[in-house]
């Protein structure tokens, strides 16, 4: 099946995904690597609020390739590898009601039962940044830009991302497994 | 994918420099692409045959474009080669430092560099000992200026073993084993870089170096190792399928009687390489 999904997502949105699925996205999204991931959750644990949400979001792994003109404009932007990502996952998807990843590479069996009943992991094609650039129209913000480019959340506006296939699905399923 | 020119100083190195980072971010050498082309022709699995469609779109968008096709623009690697005959009046590794402080802000890359420690990001992709530069003195009066990019989800599952001089019937198995620990991390369908021999450091440098060659001809032993690794049914992007390395390339060198080095130099789809030479 191909779907288009777009921001805020919904639960009944992410349960009808299953794996193999093409999916578009449509909306906001916002991209978060290692340090954000760290940063995040101390945040979180230390009851801070964040400045974005991962409640109902589209998280990018990607470090983007960005230039300043007038305004951010996207260069290049693919997905970065997900398993990185693995030890903070599973305690992010304990806070949210539901979720969607896009990274490359795929991740742990602990994300996938954390995914159960409320996120996807959606897999884009990994080094294709210039093609991905071409569906991101606009950068709404950044935050945390002590980071650097690469580590920092970047707020984007994107119009049918994708082909991304569902490599994770929230029913326990993953095309990495097999 | 070589240029000529026929000028030598300073700011001719920097030019030079910036062109061949340029050109090896929006085109991706023949060979590789060939290589790509190859495996779409022969791959049955639709998510994998979908996956290489991406990447050869993405290749043609990021060369009509002018942009770096991966937002990873990785850490520069350069080697060089200097004719013996040849008298260098300046600082051959600043003129290669500008060189990427310029082409950082003018292609632009992503700066990559960061302090190991504090993870401090110098923001021109330079630091310490970045750019690599590896010098070889050649026969002749050219200088030649050869840069292989190298992105992080490749290099973060290479690998080496000091193996046991007794254990060169199970290099095959260490090659296999670490594409199978790779998985879809890497990128796949990678380029699969193996130095056997040497010494610790020289083992890697030839993995290195074997990524530098024409990925369309490999020899026997090499298209037994990619024959290996291709029935492990990784498949691009880790999601299955019959593509999971596009070659295997070896570098051998003579190594101790009580020694057997094997690195394993993993790259991704995007076997990013130029050269120029100034004369």
């Amino acid at each position: 099946m191909e779907y288009e999904i777009k921001t805020p997502l919904s639960v009944d949105e992410v349960l009808k995904l299953k794996v193999g699925d093409s999916v578009y996205v449509t909306g906001e999204i916002f991209t978060a690597r290692d340090e954000a991931h760290a940063r995040a959750l101390e945040w979180l644990e230390e009851g801070k609020e964040l400045p974005f949400s991962f409640d109902k979001a589209v998280v990018y792994h990607c470090g983007p390739l960005v230039k300043k003109n007038n305004e951010w404009v996207v260069i290049s932007a693919g997905p970065t590898t997900s398993a990185r990502m693995n030890p903070f996952t599973p305690k992010i998807l304990e806070r949210v009601s539901c979720m969607a990843i896009i990274g490359k590479g795929g991740m742990s069996e602990d994300v996938v039962k954390a995914a159960r009943g409320k996120a996807v992991y959606l897999a884009f094609t990994g080094g294709a940044g210039a093609l991905a650039a071409q569906s991101i129209k606009r950068v709404k913000g950044i935050v945390w830009e002590d980071l650097g480019m690469p580590e920092a959340v970047w707020l984007l506006e994107v119009e049918k991302f994708g082909p991304c296939i569902v490599a994770i699905d929230a029913h326990g399923n993953s095309l990495y497994k097999q | 994918m070589k240029n000529i020119h026929k000028t030598m100083d300073f700011d001719s190195v920097v030019n030079s420099t910036v062109e061949v980072l340029r050109r090896a971010h929006t085109e991706l050498p023949e060979d590789v692409v060939k290589a790509i082309k190859n495996a779409y022709e022969r791959e049955e699995n639709e998510i994998a045959r979908k996956n290489l469609e991406t990447i050869l779109k993405n290749v043609e968008a990021a060369k009509k474009l002018g942009v770096p096709m991966c937002q990873d623009t990785g850490i520069p690697v350069f080697f060089v080669e200097i004719g013996r005959e040849l008298k260098l009046e300046f600082d051959l590794y600043e003129a290669i430092r500008e060189g990427v402080r310029r082409a950082t802000s003018e292609i632009p890359l992503r700066p990559n560099a960061v302090h190991p420690i504090t993870r401090e990001n110098s923001g021109d992709n330079t630091g310490m000992h970045v750019p690599q530069v590896n010098l070889e003195i050649v026969e002749g009066d050219e200088l030649r200026i050869v840069v292989m990019p190298k992105g992080a989800g490749s290099e973060n599952v290479s690998t080496l073993k000091m193996m046991l001089p007794t254990e060169v019937g199970r290099i095959k198995d260490f090659v296999v084993d670490t594409v199978l620990k790779a998985g879809g991390k890497p990128c796949p369908p990678i380029f699969v870089g193996l130095g056997i021999g040497g010494t610790f450091d020289g083992a890697a440098k030839l993995a290195k170096k074997a990524l530098l060659r024409d990925v369309l001809e490999m020899n026997e032993f090499e298209l037994e190792l990619l024959e290996a690794v291709n029935e492990l049914g990784i498949g691009p992007m880790g999601l299955g399928g019959k593509t999971t390395a596009l070659a295997v390339l070896v570098e051998m060198g003579h190594c101790h009687t009580a020694s057997l080095p094997v690195a394993i130099n993993i790259q991704c789809w995007a076997n990013r390489k130029a050269e120029v030479v100034l004369r």
